[in-house]
Protein backbone atom coordinates (compact mmCIF):
# COMPACT_ATOMS: atom_id res chain seq x y z
CA UNK A 1 0.00 0.00 0.00
CA UNK A 2 2.48 2.50 1.20
CA UNK A 3 4.97 1.89 -1.74
CA UNK A 4 2.45 2.42 -4.02
CA UNK A 5 1.17 5.58 -3.11
CA UNK A 6 5.12 6.81 -3.08
CA UNK A 7 5.38 5.70 -6.77
CA UNK A 8 1.87 7.89 -7.80
CA UNK A 9 3.50 10.74 -5.80
CA UNK A 10 6.79 10.25 -7.92
CA UNK A 11 4.39 9.91 -11.20
CA UNK A 12 2.52 12.70 -10.38
CA UNK A 13 5.75 15.18 -9.24
CA UNK A 14 7.50 14.28 -12.70
CA UNK A 15 4.23 15.43 -14.86
CA UNK A 16 4.35 18.63 -12.76
CA UNK A 17 8.28 19.03 -13.51
CA UNK A 18 8.09 17.81 -17.16
CA UNK A 19 4.56 20.28 -17.36
CA UNK A 20 7.06 23.28 -16.00
CA UNK A 21 9.81 22.34 -18.39
CA UNK A 22 7.70 22.42 -21.45
CA UNK A 23 5.64 25.65 -20.71
CA UNK A 24 9.35 27.18 -20.11
CA UNK A 25 10.73 26.10 -23.27
CA UNK A 26 7.59 27.47 -25.14
CA UNK A 27 8.13 29.91 -23.71
CA UNK A 28 11.59 30.75 -24.07
CA UNK A 29 11.25 30.47 -27.74
CA UNK A 30 8.34 32.82 -27.84
CA UNK A 31 8.09 33.58 -31.26
CA UNK A 32 8.69 30.07 -32.83
CA UNK A 33 5.86 29.49 -30.61
CA UNK A 34 3.95 31.33 -32.08
CA UNK A 35 4.51 30.46 -35.36
CA UNK A 36 3.73 26.89 -35.23
CA UNK A 37 0.59 27.84 -33.36
CA UNK A 38 -0.09 29.91 -36.15
CA UNK A 39 0.74 27.15 -38.63
CA UNK A 40 -1.48 24.73 -37.07
CA UNK A 41 -4.13 26.78 -36.73
CA UNK A 42 -4.80 27.94 -40.27
CA UNK A 43 -4.04 24.37 -41.20
CA UNK A 44 -6.63 23.27 -39.30
CA UNK A 45 -9.12 26.13 -40.50
CA UNK A 46 -8.83 24.67 -43.77
CA UNK A 47 -9.29 21.13 -42.61
CA UNK A 48 -12.65 21.90 -40.44
CA UNK A 49 -14.10 23.82 -43.82
CA UNK A 50 -12.84 21.07 -45.67
CA UNK A 51 -14.07 18.30 -43.41
CA UNK A 52 -17.73 20.35 -42.99
CA UNK A 53 -18.03 20.57 -46.78
CA UNK A 54 -16.42 16.85 -47.53
CA UNK A 55 -19.26 15.39 -44.76
CA UNK A 56 -22.30 17.41 -46.17
CA UNK A 57 -21.56 16.29 -49.62
CA UNK A 58 -20.98 12.97 -48.56
CA UNK A 59 -24.36 12.83 -47.10
CA UNK A 60 -26.28 14.65 -49.86
CA UNK A 61 -24.72 12.68 -52.18
CA UNK A 62 -25.44 9.68 -49.92
CA UNK A 63 -29.53 10.48 -49.88
CA UNK A 64 -29.79 11.16 -53.52
CA UNK A 65 -27.84 8.13 -54.49
CA UNK A 66 -30.64 6.21 -52.79
CA UNK A 67 -33.43 7.78 -54.53
CA UNK A 68 -31.99 7.26 -57.53
CA UNK A 69 -34.53 5.85 -59.91
CA UNK A 70 -35.65 4.69 -63.50
CA UNK A 71 -38.70 6.73 -64.43
CA UNK A 72 -40.14 4.41 -67.69
CA UNK A 73 -42.88 6.56 -69.34
CA UNK A 74 -45.39 4.71 -71.23
CA UNK A 75 -46.72 5.03 -74.48
CA UNK A 76 -50.14 6.89 -74.46
CA UNK A 77 -51.29 4.48 -77.43
CA UNK A 78 -50.69 1.40 -74.85
CA UNK A 79 -53.84 -0.59 -73.87
CA UNK A 80 -54.51 -1.80 -69.91
CA UNK A 81 -53.73 -4.89 -71.41
CA UNK A 82 -50.32 -4.13 -72.80
CA UNK A 83 -49.25 -1.86 -69.81
CA UNK A 84 -49.79 -4.98 -67.59
CA UNK A 85 -47.62 -6.84 -69.94
CA UNK A 86 -45.01 -4.09 -69.70
CA UNK A 87 -45.24 -4.60 -65.86
CA UNK A 88 -44.20 -8.74 -66.40
CA UNK A 89 -41.63 -7.71 -68.57
CA UNK A 90 -40.03 -5.37 -65.91
CA UNK A 91 -40.44 -7.68 -63.45
CA UNK A 92 -37.89 -10.25 -65.06
CA UNK A 93 -35.23 -7.76 -65.61
CA UNK A 94 -32.18 -7.89 -63.42
CA UNK A 95 -31.99 -5.95 -60.70
CA UNK A 96 -34.78 -4.56 -60.30
CA UNK A 97 -35.73 -4.52 -56.77
CA UNK A 98 -39.14 -2.98 -56.78
CA UNK A 99 -42.14 -1.64 -59.59
CA UNK A 100 -44.44 1.23 -58.90
CA UNK A 101 -47.18 2.60 -61.40
CA UNK A 102 -47.70 6.44 -61.26
CA UNK A 103 -50.69 7.32 -63.04
CA UNK A 104 -50.62 10.76 -65.52
CA UNK A 105 -52.72 12.68 -62.26
CA UNK A 106 -50.55 11.46 -59.73
CA UNK A 107 -47.46 12.54 -61.67
CA UNK A 108 -48.64 15.81 -62.09
CA UNK A 109 -49.24 16.51 -58.88
CA UNK A 110 -46.17 15.61 -57.72
CA UNK A 111 -44.52 17.73 -59.94
CA UNK A 112 -46.63 20.68 -58.57
CA UNK A 113 -46.19 20.19 -55.56
CA UNK A 114 -42.41 19.93 -56.01
CA UNK A 115 -42.04 22.91 -58.00
CA UNK A 116 -45.12 25.11 -56.58
CA UNK A 117 -44.93 27.41 -53.98
CA UNK A 118 -47.39 25.69 -51.23
CA UNK A 119 -51.10 26.69 -51.32
CA UNK A 120 -50.25 29.25 -54.86
CA UNK A 121 -50.70 26.97 -57.71
CA UNK A 122 -52.48 28.89 -60.34
CA UNK A 123 -49.28 29.26 -62.26
CA UNK A 124 -49.98 25.22 -62.84
CA UNK A 125 -53.67 26.00 -63.97
CA UNK A 126 -53.55 25.80 -67.62
CA UNK A 127 -51.12 22.38 -67.58
CA UNK A 128 -54.24 20.93 -65.41
CA UNK A 129 -56.79 20.88 -67.83
CA UNK A 130 -54.29 19.44 -70.24
CA UNK A 131 -52.17 17.28 -68.83
CA UNK A 132 -48.72 16.47 -70.54
CA UNK A 133 -47.61 14.01 -68.83
CA UNK A 134 -47.65 10.15 -69.55
CA UNK A 135 -48.12 7.26 -67.74
CA UNK A 136 -45.34 6.00 -65.90
CA UNK A 137 -43.63 3.13 -64.13
CA UNK A 138 -40.65 4.13 -61.62
CA UNK A 139 -38.58 1.11 -61.05
CA UNK A 140 -35.56 1.38 -58.17
CA UNK A 141 -32.50 -1.24 -58.22
CA UNK A 142 -30.44 -2.65 -55.60
CA UNK A 143 -27.58 -0.22 -56.33
CA UNK A 144 -27.71 3.07 -57.87
CA UNK A 145 -25.24 1.98 -60.69
CA UNK A 146 -27.41 -0.56 -61.88
CA UNK A 147 -29.86 1.85 -63.11
CA UNK A 148 -28.08 2.20 -66.05
CA UNK A 149 -28.06 -0.95 -67.54
CA UNK A 150 -31.24 -1.60 -66.45
CA UNK A 151 -32.88 1.66 -68.22
CA UNK A 152 -30.84 0.33 -71.17
CA UNK A 153 -32.77 -2.55 -71.21
CA UNK A 154 -36.30 -1.20 -70.67
CA UNK A 155 -35.94 0.78 -73.65
CA UNK A 156 -35.75 -1.83 -75.76
CA UNK A 157 -39.40 -2.64 -74.79
CA UNK A 158 -42.72 -2.24 -76.49
CA UNK A 159 -45.22 0.71 -75.46
CA UNK A 160 -41.96 1.68 -73.88
CA UNK A 161 -42.48 6.10 -74.98
CA UNK A 162 -39.52 6.99 -72.97
CA UNK A 163 -36.79 6.38 -70.20
CA UNK A 164 -35.48 8.62 -67.38
CA UNK A 165 -32.79 7.97 -64.86
CA UNK A 166 -31.50 10.94 -63.94
CA UNK A 167 -28.70 10.37 -66.39
CA UNK A 168 -25.56 13.40 -66.13
CA UNK A 169 -26.76 14.96 -63.34
CA UNK A 170 -26.19 12.36 -60.70
CA UNK A 171 -22.68 11.18 -62.94
CA UNK A 172 -21.72 15.11 -62.18
CA UNK A 173 -22.48 15.22 -58.83
CA UNK A 174 -20.78 12.42 -58.05
CA UNK A 175 -17.74 13.34 -60.00
CA UNK A 176 -17.90 17.24 -58.55
CA UNK A 177 -17.58 15.17 -54.99
CA UNK A 178 -14.64 13.19 -55.82
CA UNK A 179 -12.69 15.82 -57.47
CA UNK A 180 -13.11 18.62 -54.38
CA UNK A 181 -12.20 15.74 -52.52
CA UNK A 182 -9.23 14.82 -53.73
CA UNK A 183 -8.04 18.54 -54.22
CA UNK A 184 -8.95 18.94 -50.75
CA UNK A 185 -6.81 16.12 -49.64
CA UNK A 186 -3.81 17.03 -51.11
CA UNK A 187 -4.33 20.88 -49.80
CA UNK A 188 -4.80 19.41 -46.34
CA UNK A 189 -1.87 17.00 -46.50
CA UNK A 190 0.40 19.90 -47.69
CA UNK A 191 -0.81 21.90 -44.73
CA UNK A 192 -0.72 19.63 -42.11
CA UNK A 193 3.21 18.62 -43.20
CA UNK A 194 3.93 22.46 -42.91
CA UNK A 195 2.82 22.30 -39.76
CA UNK A 196 4.61 19.94 -38.23
CA UNK A 197 7.46 21.21 -40.16
CA UNK A 198 7.12 24.34 -38.12
CA UNK A 199 6.81 22.36 -34.86
CA UNK A 200 9.91 19.77 -35.17
CA UNK A 201 11.85 23.21 -35.72
CA UNK A 202 10.18 24.97 -32.69
CA UNK A 203 10.77 22.16 -30.71
CA UNK A 204 14.41 21.50 -32.30
CA UNK A 205 15.24 25.07 -31.29
CA UNK A 206 14.54 24.06 -27.81
CA UNK A 207 16.65 21.10 -28.09
CA UNK A 208 19.98 22.50 -29.43
CA UNK A 209 19.13 25.39 -26.45
CA UNK A 210 19.18 23.12 -23.73
CA UNK A 211 21.97 20.17 -25.17
CA UNK A 212 24.12 20.44 -22.68
CA UNK A 213 20.85 19.45 -20.48
CA UNK A 214 20.02 16.77 -22.24
CA UNK A 215 23.83 15.49 -22.60
CA UNK A 216 24.07 15.70 -18.42
CA UNK A 217 20.62 13.79 -18.01
CA UNK A 218 21.92 10.76 -20.06
CA UNK A 219 25.36 10.97 -17.92
CA UNK A 220 23.79 10.60 -14.58
CA UNK A 221 21.34 7.71 -15.79
CA UNK A 222 17.86 10.03 -16.81
CA UNK A 223 16.09 6.91 -18.99
CA UNK A 224 15.02 8.83 -22.93
CA UNK A 225 11.41 8.80 -21.96
CA UNK A 226 11.97 11.31 -19.18
CA UNK A 227 14.16 13.20 -21.23
CA UNK A 228 11.56 13.11 -24.25
CA UNK A 229 8.92 13.63 -21.63
CA UNK A 230 8.77 17.64 -22.14
CA UNK A 231 9.18 18.07 -25.96
CA UNK A 232 6.67 15.47 -26.17
CA UNK A 233 4.08 18.24 -24.12
CA UNK A 234 5.59 21.03 -26.03
CA UNK A 235 4.23 19.53 -29.35
CA UNK A 236 1.29 18.24 -27.86
CA UNK A 237 0.69 21.84 -26.42
CA UNK A 238 1.43 23.24 -29.82
CA UNK A 239 -0.86 21.53 -31.13
CA UNK A 240 -3.79 21.67 -28.99
CA UNK A 241 -3.49 25.13 -28.65
CA UNK A 242 -3.09 25.78 -32.37
CA UNK A 243 -6.51 24.33 -32.72
CA UNK A 244 -8.76 25.67 -30.34
CA UNK A 245 -8.97 28.85 -32.70
CA UNK A 246 -10.08 26.60 -35.59
CA UNK A 247 -12.73 24.93 -33.45
CA UNK A 248 -13.99 28.28 -32.95
CA UNK A 249 -14.17 29.20 -35.86
CA UNK A 250 -15.50 26.40 -37.57
CA UNK A 251 -18.39 26.45 -35.13
CA UNK A 252 -19.29 29.48 -35.68
CA UNK A 253 -19.27 29.26 -39.50
CA UNK A 254 -21.33 26.14 -39.64
CA UNK A 255 -23.56 27.39 -37.06
CA UNK A 256 -24.26 30.71 -39.27
CA UNK A 257 -24.53 28.01 -42.33
CA UNK A 258 -26.43 25.80 -40.98
CA UNK A 259 -29.18 28.51 -40.11
CA UNK A 260 -29.45 29.57 -42.68
CA UNK A 261 -30.14 27.20 -44.34
CA UNK A 262 -32.34 25.57 -42.15
CA UNK A 263 -34.03 28.03 -40.34
CA UNK A 264 -35.15 30.11 -42.91
CA UNK A 265 -38.72 28.88 -44.87
CA UNK A 266 -37.90 29.90 -47.97
CA UNK A 267 -35.24 27.42 -48.03
CA UNK A 268 -36.89 24.63 -46.32
CA UNK A 269 -38.71 22.61 -49.55
CA UNK A 270 -34.77 22.58 -50.51
CA UNK A 271 -34.05 18.55 -51.13
CA UNK A 272 -30.56 19.87 -49.48
CA UNK A 273 -30.52 18.56 -45.60
CA UNK A 274 -27.33 19.61 -43.72
CA UNK A 275 -26.01 17.63 -41.04
CA UNK A 276 -27.17 19.49 -38.00
CA UNK A 277 -25.35 21.78 -36.13
CA UNK A 278 -24.83 19.94 -32.45
CA UNK A 279 -23.72 16.65 -34.06
CA UNK A 280 -21.68 18.15 -36.08
CA UNK A 281 -20.12 20.59 -34.24
CA UNK A 282 -19.38 17.76 -31.90
CA UNK A 283 -17.41 15.77 -34.40
CA UNK A 284 -15.58 18.65 -35.80
CA UNK A 285 -14.25 19.70 -32.48
CA UNK A 286 -13.10 16.05 -31.52
CA UNK A 287 -11.38 15.64 -34.87
CA UNK A 288 -9.71 18.98 -34.95
CA UNK A 289 -8.16 18.49 -31.51
CA UNK A 290 -7.34 15.12 -32.25
CA UNK A 291 -5.80 16.04 -35.76
CA UNK A 292 -3.41 19.32 -33.80
CA UNK A 293 -2.42 16.74 -31.18
CA UNK A 294 -1.74 13.97 -33.36
CA UNK A 295 0.87 16.67 -35.23
CA UNK A 296 1.93 17.88 -32.39
CA UNK A 297 3.03 14.99 -31.08
CA UNK A 298 4.70 13.80 -34.74
CA UNK A 299 6.41 17.25 -34.74
CA UNK A 300 8.22 16.42 -31.62
CA UNK A 301 9.10 13.30 -31.93
CA UNK A 302 10.48 13.42 -35.23
CA UNK A 303 12.96 16.34 -33.68
CA UNK A 304 13.92 14.43 -30.90
CA UNK A 305 14.80 11.28 -31.99
CA UNK A 306 18.31 11.81 -32.93
CA UNK A 307 19.42 14.03 -30.15
CA UNK A 308 18.96 10.94 -28.20
CA UNK A 309 21.51 9.18 -28.57
CA UNK A 310 24.32 10.38 -26.17
CA UNK B 1 34.15 -5.30 -10.29
CA UNK B 2 35.33 -4.25 -13.21
CA UNK B 3 36.71 -5.95 -16.18
CA UNK B 4 38.02 -6.32 -19.44
CA UNK B 5 38.11 -9.16 -21.63
CA UNK B 6 40.06 -8.61 -24.94
CA UNK B 7 38.27 -5.16 -25.62
CA UNK B 8 38.75 -3.84 -29.42
CA UNK B 9 37.17 -0.81 -30.73
CA UNK B 10 37.53 1.08 -33.96
CA UNK B 11 35.35 3.77 -34.73
CA UNK B 12 33.92 4.32 -38.71
CA UNK B 13 36.77 6.59 -40.22
CA UNK B 14 38.52 2.91 -39.55
CA UNK B 15 40.88 4.32 -36.60
CA UNK B 16 41.71 1.81 -34.49
CA UNK B 17 40.71 2.96 -30.81
CA UNK B 18 41.68 -0.39 -28.09
CA UNK B 19 42.84 -2.69 -29.39
CA UNK B 20 42.61 -6.00 -27.22
CA UNK B 21 42.72 -4.76 -23.49
CA UNK B 22 42.54 -7.38 -20.85
CA UNK B 23 42.25 -5.60 -17.45
CA UNK B 24 40.87 -6.80 -14.29
CA UNK B 25 39.72 -3.44 -11.42
CA UNK B 26 39.31 -4.62 -8.08
CA UNK B 27 36.30 -2.95 -5.91
CA UNK B 28 37.68 -0.16 -3.81
CA UNK B 29 40.89 0.82 -6.20
CA UNK B 30 42.17 3.61 -7.26
CA UNK B 31 43.62 3.34 -10.74
CA UNK B 32 45.35 6.38 -12.81
CA UNK B 33 44.99 5.78 -16.21
CA UNK B 34 48.80 7.46 -18.30
CA UNK B 35 49.54 7.41 -22.20
CA UNK B 36 50.24 10.52 -24.73
CA UNK B 37 47.35 12.04 -26.20
CA UNK B 38 45.73 10.39 -28.77
CA UNK B 39 46.60 6.55 -26.81
CA UNK B 40 43.37 5.98 -26.53
CA UNK B 41 42.87 6.77 -23.16
CA UNK B 42 39.32 8.47 -23.88
CA UNK B 43 37.87 5.75 -25.88
CA UNK B 44 38.78 3.47 -22.91
CA UNK B 45 36.89 5.74 -20.95
CA UNK B 46 34.09 6.06 -22.58
CA UNK B 47 34.00 2.64 -22.93
CA UNK B 48 33.68 2.27 -19.49
CA UNK B 49 30.13 4.85 -18.85
CA UNK B 50 29.15 3.31 -22.28
CA UNK B 51 29.35 6.29 -24.12
CA UNK B 52 30.28 3.56 -26.97
CA UNK B 53 30.00 0.06 -26.95
CA UNK B 54 33.15 -2.15 -27.81
CA UNK B 55 33.35 -3.41 -31.65
CA UNK B 56 34.68 -7.11 -30.15
CA UNK B 57 35.59 -7.98 -26.57
CA UNK B 58 33.07 -7.80 -22.98
CA UNK B 59 33.19 -5.18 -20.30
CA UNK B 60 31.77 -6.08 -17.20
CA UNK B 61 31.03 -3.76 -14.44
CA UNK B 62 29.16 -5.38 -11.20
CA UNK B 63 28.77 -8.36 -13.28
CA UNK B 64 26.93 -6.47 -15.80
CA UNK B 65 28.25 -7.01 -19.70
CA UNK B 66 28.05 -3.65 -21.10
CA UNK B 67 28.87 -5.59 -24.39
CA UNK B 68 25.80 -6.93 -24.39
CA UNK B 69 23.60 -3.96 -23.09
CA UNK B 70 20.80 -2.60 -24.57
CA UNK B 71 20.10 0.57 -25.27
CA UNK B 72 17.49 1.10 -22.63
CA UNK B 73 19.40 -0.83 -20.24
CA UNK B 74 22.02 2.29 -20.10
CA UNK B 75 20.27 4.74 -18.10
CA UNK B 76 20.17 1.74 -14.93
CA UNK B 77 24.11 1.36 -15.23
CA UNK B 78 25.38 4.91 -15.85
CA UNK B 79 23.45 5.27 -12.14
CA UNK B 80 26.05 2.87 -11.11
CA UNK B 81 28.79 4.85 -12.59
CA UNK B 82 29.58 8.54 -11.75
CA UNK B 83 31.50 10.33 -14.05
CA UNK B 84 33.37 13.87 -14.23
CA UNK B 85 34.66 15.53 -17.09
CA UNK B 86 37.82 18.43 -17.45
CA UNK B 87 34.76 20.71 -18.30
CA UNK B 88 32.81 19.84 -15.38
CA UNK B 89 29.67 20.26 -17.37
CA UNK B 90 27.75 22.36 -15.33
CA UNK B 91 24.41 23.76 -15.97
CA UNK B 92 24.93 27.67 -16.08
CA UNK B 93 22.13 29.20 -14.76
CA UNK B 94 20.81 26.45 -11.70
CA UNK B 95 23.00 27.23 -8.83
CA UNK B 96 25.67 24.55 -7.13
CA UNK B 97 22.79 23.20 -5.27
CA UNK B 98 20.62 22.83 -8.35
CA UNK B 99 23.24 20.86 -10.28
CA UNK B 100 23.60 18.34 -7.81
CA UNK B 101 19.90 18.12 -7.10
CA UNK B 102 19.60 17.72 -11.34
CA UNK B 103 21.32 14.75 -11.18
CA UNK B 104 18.50 13.08 -8.42
CA UNK B 105 15.60 14.76 -10.11
CA UNK B 106 16.01 13.46 -13.59
CA UNK B 107 16.43 9.84 -11.64
CA UNK B 108 13.08 10.53 -9.95
CA UNK B 109 14.22 10.59 -6.74
CA UNK B 110 12.43 11.68 -3.98
CA UNK B 111 12.51 15.22 -2.99
CA UNK B 112 13.32 14.65 1.22
CA UNK B 113 16.22 12.28 -0.36
CA UNK B 114 17.08 14.47 -2.13
CA UNK B 115 17.70 17.49 0.17
CA UNK B 116 19.71 15.43 2.21
CA UNK B 117 21.85 14.06 -0.10
CA UNK B 118 22.89 17.24 -1.78
CA UNK B 119 23.82 18.48 1.27
CA UNK B 120 26.01 15.56 2.21
CA UNK B 121 27.82 15.66 -0.65
CA UNK B 122 27.72 19.20 -0.68
CA UNK B 123 29.66 18.72 2.87
CA UNK B 124 32.15 16.09 1.54
CA UNK B 125 33.63 18.85 -1.14
CA UNK B 126 33.41 21.88 0.94
CA UNK B 127 30.46 23.84 -0.88
CA UNK B 128 27.96 23.53 1.86
CA UNK B 129 28.56 27.51 2.02
CA UNK B 130 28.43 27.89 -1.74
CA UNK B 131 25.12 25.84 -2.64
CA UNK B 132 23.17 29.10 -3.89
CA UNK B 133 26.37 30.13 -5.87
CA UNK B 134 26.22 29.96 -9.73
CA UNK B 135 28.87 28.58 -11.39
CA UNK B 136 30.07 31.38 -12.69
CA UNK B 137 30.86 32.67 -9.69
CA UNK B 138 33.32 30.09 -8.66
CA UNK B 139 36.53 28.96 -9.38
CA UNK B 140 37.55 26.41 -12.06
CA UNK B 141 38.57 23.88 -8.61
CA UNK B 142 35.62 24.72 -7.13
CA UNK B 143 33.12 24.06 -10.10
CA UNK B 144 35.11 20.91 -10.44
CA UNK B 145 34.18 20.18 -6.96
CA UNK B 146 30.50 20.91 -7.66
CA UNK B 147 30.66 18.26 -10.71
CA UNK B 148 32.73 15.89 -8.38
CA UNK B 149 29.57 16.18 -5.96
CA UNK B 150 27.09 15.65 -8.54
CA UNK B 151 28.92 12.32 -9.69
CA UNK B 152 28.79 10.88 -6.46
CA UNK B 153 25.70 12.10 -5.34
CA UNK B 154 23.23 9.18 -6.33
CA UNK B 155 26.43 6.37 -4.55
CA UNK B 156 27.82 4.96 -7.32
CA UNK B 157 30.19 2.22 -6.93
CA UNK B 158 32.58 3.24 -9.29
CA UNK B 159 33.78 6.85 -10.15
CA UNK B 160 35.33 7.43 -13.76
CA UNK B 161 37.54 10.69 -13.92
CA UNK B 162 38.81 11.92 -17.80
CA UNK B 163 41.45 14.62 -16.83
CA UNK B 164 39.84 16.12 -13.63
CA UNK B 165 42.42 18.26 -13.26
CA UNK B 166 43.18 19.20 -16.27
CA UNK B 167 42.44 23.15 -16.45
CA UNK B 168 43.34 23.34 -12.95
CA UNK B 169 46.67 25.37 -11.56
CA UNK B 170 48.91 22.92 -9.17
CA UNK B 171 47.71 23.47 -5.42
CA UNK B 172 43.97 22.91 -7.04
CA UNK B 173 44.62 19.84 -8.20
CA UNK B 174 45.83 18.58 -5.19
CA UNK B 175 42.44 19.92 -3.40
CA UNK B 176 40.93 17.83 -5.94
CA UNK B 177 42.65 14.91 -5.34
CA UNK B 178 42.02 14.83 -2.02
CA UNK B 179 38.37 14.63 -2.55
CA UNK B 180 39.09 11.66 -4.92
CA UNK B 181 41.07 9.88 -1.78
CA UNK B 182 38.24 10.27 0.16
CA UNK B 183 35.83 9.06 -2.13
CA UNK B 184 38.07 6.18 -2.47
CA UNK B 185 38.79 5.64 1.47
CA UNK B 186 34.65 5.59 1.21
CA UNK B 187 35.31 2.06 -0.83
CA UNK B 188 34.36 3.44 -4.27
CA UNK B 189 36.18 2.22 -7.06
CA UNK B 190 37.90 5.17 -8.63
CA UNK B 191 39.28 5.47 -12.26
CA UNK B 192 41.18 8.19 -13.42
CA UNK B 193 42.95 9.05 -17.21
CA UNK B 194 45.38 11.58 -16.17
CA UNK B 195 48.49 13.93 -17.71
CA UNK B 196 49.47 15.25 -14.01
CA UNK B 197 52.81 13.67 -13.43
CA UNK B 198 53.28 14.93 -10.29
CA UNK B 199 50.04 13.68 -8.74
CA UNK B 200 50.50 9.87 -10.32
CA UNK B 201 54.44 10.02 -8.56
CA UNK B 202 53.21 11.33 -5.36
CA UNK B 203 50.17 9.26 -4.52
CA UNK B 204 51.78 6.02 -5.26
CA UNK B 205 48.74 4.02 -7.03
CA UNK B 206 48.25 1.06 -9.62
CA UNK B 207 49.11 3.08 -12.95
CA UNK B 208 48.23 1.73 -16.10
CA UNK B 209 49.69 2.91 -19.00
CA UNK B 210 47.98 2.99 -22.40
CA UNK B 211 50.17 3.72 -25.82
CA UNK B 212 48.09 2.72 -29.38
CA UNK B 213 44.99 1.41 -27.65
CA UNK B 214 47.06 -1.20 -25.85
CA UNK B 215 48.19 -2.03 -22.26
CA UNK B 216 52.28 -1.34 -22.10
CA UNK B 217 52.34 -1.18 -18.81
CA UNK B 218 50.42 -1.73 -15.03
CA UNK B 219 51.67 -1.79 -11.86
CA UNK B 220 50.86 -1.32 -8.61
CA UNK B 221 52.28 1.93 -7.07
CA UNK B 222 53.66 3.22 -9.86
CA UNK B 223 54.82 6.35 -11.85
CA UNK B 224 53.63 8.62 -14.62
CA UNK B 225 56.53 7.29 -16.48
CA UNK B 226 56.46 9.54 -18.98
CA UNK B 227 58.11 13.28 -19.36
CA UNK B 228 55.48 16.12 -18.47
Amino acid sequence: MMSRKVITDMKLRTLGRHGRESLKNLGRNGWMTFASISAVAVALVLVGLFLSVMMNLNKIAGEIESNVEVRVYIDRTATEAQQAQLKQSLKSIDHVQSITYQSREKGLKNLINSLGDGDDQSAFSSVKNENPLPDAFILKTAKPEQTITVANQVKALPNVYKVNYGKGTVEKLFKTVRISRNVGIVLIIGLLFTSIFLIANTIKLTIVARRREIEIMKLVGATNAFVRWPYFLEGLLIGVIGSIIPIVLVNVGYKAVYEKFEGAGTYSTLFIKLIPYPTMALYLSLLLIIIGAGIGVWGSVTSIRKFLRV
Amino acid sequence: MLDFKNVWKSYKNGVMAVNGIDLHINKGEFVYIVGPSGAGKSTFIKLMYREIAPTKGDILIDGVNLAKLKQRQVPKLRRKIGVIFQDYKLLPKLTVYENVAFALEVIEEHPKVIKKRVMEVLDLVKLKHKARSLPSELSGGEQQRVSIARSICNNPSVVIADEPTGNLDPDTAWSIMEIFDRINDNGTTVVMATHNKDIVNNMKRRVIAIEGGMIVRDEQKGDYGYEA
